[in-house]
């Protein structure tokens, strides 16, 4: 539905309504009548991406007890095209869901150079996000962004499912906004 | 049950009396206090021996007393299931001086003192295979001693030039802060406002009926 904007909406997609009725009769139209439509190529690729952004699964603490919460039943992330992958290969973004240790972050930094571009980190929890609880440990890296660049930080510790649910729809928008097809 | 537990420790002291140094009575539990080159024997008997059959090994424990002679003590915690008794036995040593191994007595017993060894220092003599379990690669140190620093000595970045994960000097944003909880404007007040009537007695309801 997002893919066919007209400049006075600018890059928000249309919400359910009139507007967005009127706008798929003229789309339908357009189709039956020359059997094509024209839309702009980076407005598709984002509409794509976000709406299969492919987690990698890196739990490494309790926050990854929420993150599971989040692809549960109640919170479904599958609606939203997240699927947990098993593989960097396949994912899309890398949630780090907690304590992110001295001895890990050379295998994190090896999992995120293992990802294909575009790709995205997401911080969830204090621990991830600067150390937290850990933050004066001798065997504890203070933020995961010293090791990877950050996309988004969830704050909480650890943060509800709401929360990273809330990051990733945050996560979601700043692809749409940022709107470029290589960075 | 104390009274159990104190004929255990009688009947241990006067069947190894060269071995044990003494026994006590401690949070409702037998501690005995071992000497260093008998720990294995020691071991075997309670492990063996009819009245003990202590054949479970649930935690060999390190301990530093920076202020003794021989600093640490490792804590041996045994468990009898047949007895449904538990018991703990007590080492000294110090930095140089090495602990007989009890591999030999509970196979158990590999990880555990790989354990204490990593975050203590503390060596075993007769270990199949005495390296670090818990912390990095090349990890310098041994961090639950009390002469370490909380933040050790070196931090992880990655480098962009170098494309790898670095190692570099502890370099702290903020210092570790101590909050001594008295000053008004730092933790907690001892009073909240609006607390100050909640440690008086409530009114007492009048008697009733009467006269």
């Amino acid at each position: 539905m997002g893919i066919i904007t007209d400049p006075a909406h600018g890059q928000a997609p249309l919400p359910p309504g009139p507007e967005q009725d009127a706008l798929l009769r003229q789309v339908t139209g357009e189709l039956q009548d020359k059997g094509f439509v024209i839309a702009s190529i980076d407005k598709l690729v984002n509409w794509a991406r976000t709406g299969s952004l492919w987690p990698m699964t890196f739990g490494l603490a309790c926050c990854a007890i929420e993150m599971i919460h989040a692809y549960c039943s109640r919170y479904d992330l599958d609606r939203f095209g997240v699927v947990p992958r098993p593989s960097p290969r396949q994912s899309d973004v890398i949630i780090v869901a907690g304590t992110l240790t001295n001895k890990m972050a050379p295998a994190f930094r090896k999992v995120y150079d293992q990802m294909a571009e575009p790709r995205y980190v997401i911080s969830m929890g204090s621990c991830a996000n600067g150390g937290g609880y850990y933050h004066y440990s001798y065997s504890v890296v203070r933020g995961c962004d010293r090791v990877v660049p950050v996309d988004i930080y969830v704050p909480g510790c650890p943060p509800t499912a709401e929360a990273l649910v809330y990051g990733i729809l945050q996560l979601q928008k700043k692809i749409n906004r940022t709107g470029t097809l290589w960075r | 049950m104390d009274l159990a537990l104190k004929d255990l420790g009688d009947y241990l002291v006067g069947e190894l009396p060269d071995e044990i140094l003494g026994s006590e009575l401690a949070f409702d539990q037998l501690t005995i206090k071992v000497r260093r080159e008998a720990v294995a024997k020691v071991l075997t008997f309670l492990r063996d021996d009819v009245n003990c059959q202590f054949k479970l090994l649930v935690d060999i424990c390190g301990a530093d007393y920076p202020a003794r002679e021989q600093r640490f003590e490792v804590v041996y915690n045994l468990l009898s299931l047949t007895h449904n008794n538990r018991i703990r036995v007590k080492v000294a040593t110090d930095e140089q001086t090495p602990v007989p191994s009890a591999t030999g007595v509970f196979s158990a017993a590999n990880w555990f003192e790989r354990e204490a060894w990593d975050l203590f220092g503390i060596y075993f003599s007769d270990h199949p295979d005495l390296r670090r379990i818990l912390t990095d690669y090349g990890f310098e140190g041994h961090p639950l001693r009390k002469d370490f620093p909380l933040t050790g000595y070196v931090e992880v970045r990655y480098d962009d030039e170098q494309k790898r994960v670095v190692y570099e000097p502890v370099k702290l944003t903020q210092e570790f802060r101590s909050f001594d909880f008295l000053s008004p404007w730092e933790g907690v007040q001892q009073v909240l406002p609006g607390d100050e009537k909640a440690e008086e007695a409530p009114p007492q309801p009048k008697p009733e009926g009467g006269a």
